[in-house]
């Protein structure tokens, strides 16, 4: 399947993957309306780590053997059979956070809103690049068929 | 009637029997696989009946896999029927309707029966036991046709306490009576089990703790539950009353036969008894655990559907270990989310304790470190991230390198040994 590959060394720790991850799950997906006029704005999907130097951003995997779908007890949870993301059907997560709980990563939060679901990385369905690889000014992040 | 053949026998069709099928065919693609429940329901989940109650979730999304699931695995689901009785030498199961299916391979997924407490006024209208979507149902349609003002819980665990929630959101006020010295005391510490106990309270409930219920009265002729008796002789009005004192592993159909049980059916690494070809998973067995020696039945959703995975692979002839796992809880209460991993309330001085606690916020956090190793934590009202921890625990790492930073606020991948790190994204594309 193709992969978001993080790659630390070029990574500045400048976040506009965040800002972007944030317009594209936004209602607007346009920037200034989503940060001027959503309340609560969407919970970036992808996460800047930084300490001293090092930085990278990171977001799911997409693991081959994923914690989260043996957890997740309503299906919501799911690998998308053409692709092989996993993602989130949002109209049956509860809320209950199993996934939370055992994603190895830390990459799965609670969305901001009020609807208490679980808020992921969804490769940004539908575009053909994921807009945090799109918007990356030095290719720390890239898109590209992994092995599997 | 006459004997019916299948080369896969699943009696069970919750989580370990569901991920059964699919480790199954992940092998597999064509035999022949029988799946028997002894619910009428085509597929459900279980931990989601307190939203069916609490009427956040409606029924036809109480389903945990699709409709046309069982005919893509080309599996013969036969529903409302009980496995009664087990030849092992034969490999026949007899089922309460007369059938009886001769297996090649047989998995028993049978969950668990709640335990019920011998008290008096047991068999009352309107006390009822919450473990199956039938429960909920039934209890649901109870407080629809009758006055359904005060609800009496009977045991402040899990299940108690998720009954409690759906309970306090249909408006009804709530007595919590538990035998312990406080709620959660299986999955929490003091200090946790304190933050939830003082949410629930200003949410309008009455908790008892160190106290029974000794009986269940009515006051009228439909014998329609009224009151509790507490052992502290005082009286609590109850016009509902739930029991949720624990669940028992159903292992009957095993009872003499020559599989080996203790609490739950004994399994080895790949979730087969002691008889070959007859594998058990889910809350009904008792597996390899992690953090200690001996096997133990630890029934929560996330186990069952490994454990049946893994029992599914090796019924089709795969090599798949069950490396054991641990007690793991995620539960919301009161609005505050709590997740609670291993062991969380040891006193003994081989164990150290990192805690960090935000009274005002109701935010609390406690790790178990045993030999630099973490064995347990506890997250309340921030669970964010907490799955790195479990990481932690599963794969056995040492924390020593990182000990102070692990109650940090951005305690991340970042922060990990680096071997680990790189083991952990290593094959994921990920070079850090």
């Amino acid at each position: 399947m193709k992969r978001i590959r993080i790659d630390e060394k070029y990574c500045m720790g400048c976040r506009l993957c965040e800002v972007h991850c944030i317009v594209q799950h936004s209602k607007t997906k346009n920037i200034l309306k989503t940060y001027m006029e959503e309340y609560p704005k969407p919970a970036t999907r992808i996460l800047v780590e930084e300490k001293g130097y090092v930085t990278f951003a990171l977001q799911c995997r997409h693991c081959e053997d994923a914690p989260c779908l043996d957890a997740c007890m309503t299906g919501a949870m799911y690998r998308d059979k053409k692709t092989g993301a996993v993602l989130c059907n949002e109209d049956k997560c509860v809320g209950c956070w199993m996934c939370i709980m055992t994603c190895p990563f830390g990459v799965i939060s609670r969305s901001p809103d009020k609807k208490s679901i679980a808020s992921k990385c969804d490769l940004c369905m539908g575009e053909d690049v994921p807009v945090c690889v799109k918007n990356c000014p030095n290719e720390a992040l890239k898109y590209e068929d992994s092995k599997d | 009637m006459k004997t019916l053949k299948t080369e896969y026998l699943i009696t069970g069709n919750s989580s370990a029997g569901v991920a059964c099928i699919e480790g199954i065919r992940e092998i597999d693609k064509a035999g022949n696989i029988t799946v028997v429940s002894d619910e009428n329901i085509f597929n459900y989940s279980r931990p989601l009946i307190s939203y069916l109650l609490g009427n956040r979730v409606k029924k036809k999304n109480m389903f945990f896999r699709s409709r046309n699931f069982y005919d893509e695995n080309k599996v013969n689901l036969v529903l409302d029927n009980k496995a009664k009785k087990l030849d092992v030498k034969r490999k026949i199961v007899y089922f309460a309707n007369s059938q009886s299916i001769k297996f090649d391979k047989l998995l028993i997924a049978t969950g668990g029966s709640p335990i019920i407490p011998e008290i008096k006024g047991s068999q009352l209208n309107g006390v009822f036991t919450f473990t199956t979507f039938n429960d909920a149902v039934a209890i649901k349609d109870y407080i629809k046709k009758h006055t359904v003002k005060h609800a009496v819980v009977i045991g402040g665990g899990l299940i108690g306490l998720k009954a409690v929630e759906a309970l306090v959101e249909l408006g009804i006020k709530i007595s919590i009576i538990e035998l312990a010295d406080r709620i959660l005391s299986t999955t929490f510490d003091t200090k946790a089990s304190g933050i939830i106990q003082n949410a629930l309270k200003k949410t309008g409930c009455n908790i008892f703790t160190k106290n029974t219920v000794v009986e269940i009265l009515s006051e009228d002729k439909e014998n329609k539950a009224k009151l509790v008796t507490l052992k502290t002789r005082e009286k609590i009005q109850a016009d509902l009353v739930i029991t949720a004192i624990g669940v028992r592993p159903n292992i009957q159909l095993v009872n003499n036969t020559s599989i080996v049980t203790h609490r739950g059916i004994l399994v080895d690494e790949t979730m087969q008894t002691n008889v070959k070809d007859i594998y058990a998973a889910g809350d009904v067995c008792e597996a390899d655990t992690l953090l200690d020696e001996d096997k133990k039945n630890i029934p929560i959703w996330p186990n069952a559907f490994k454990q049946g995975r893994i029992a599914g692979e090796n019924m089709a002839g795969g090599n798949a270990v069950y490396t054991g796992s641990v007690a793991m809880n995620s539960v919301e209460l009161c609005g505050i989310p709590t997740i609670s991993i291993g062991k969380t309330s040891l006193e003994q001085d081989k164990y150290e304790i990192l805690e960090m606690r935000k009274k005002e916020e109701s935010v609390y956090k406690k790790i178990v470190l045993e030999n630099n190793h973490i064995v347990g934590c506890i997250f309340v009202g921030n669970i964010e991230r907490a799955g790195i921890y479990t990481g932690l625990i599963m794969n056995k790492i040492d924390i020593s390198s990182i000990k102070d930073r692990l109650l940090e606020n951005d305690f991340g991948v970042l922060a990990l040994p680096e071997k680990y790190r790189k083991h952990l994204v290593g094959d994921v594309g990920l070079e850090v």
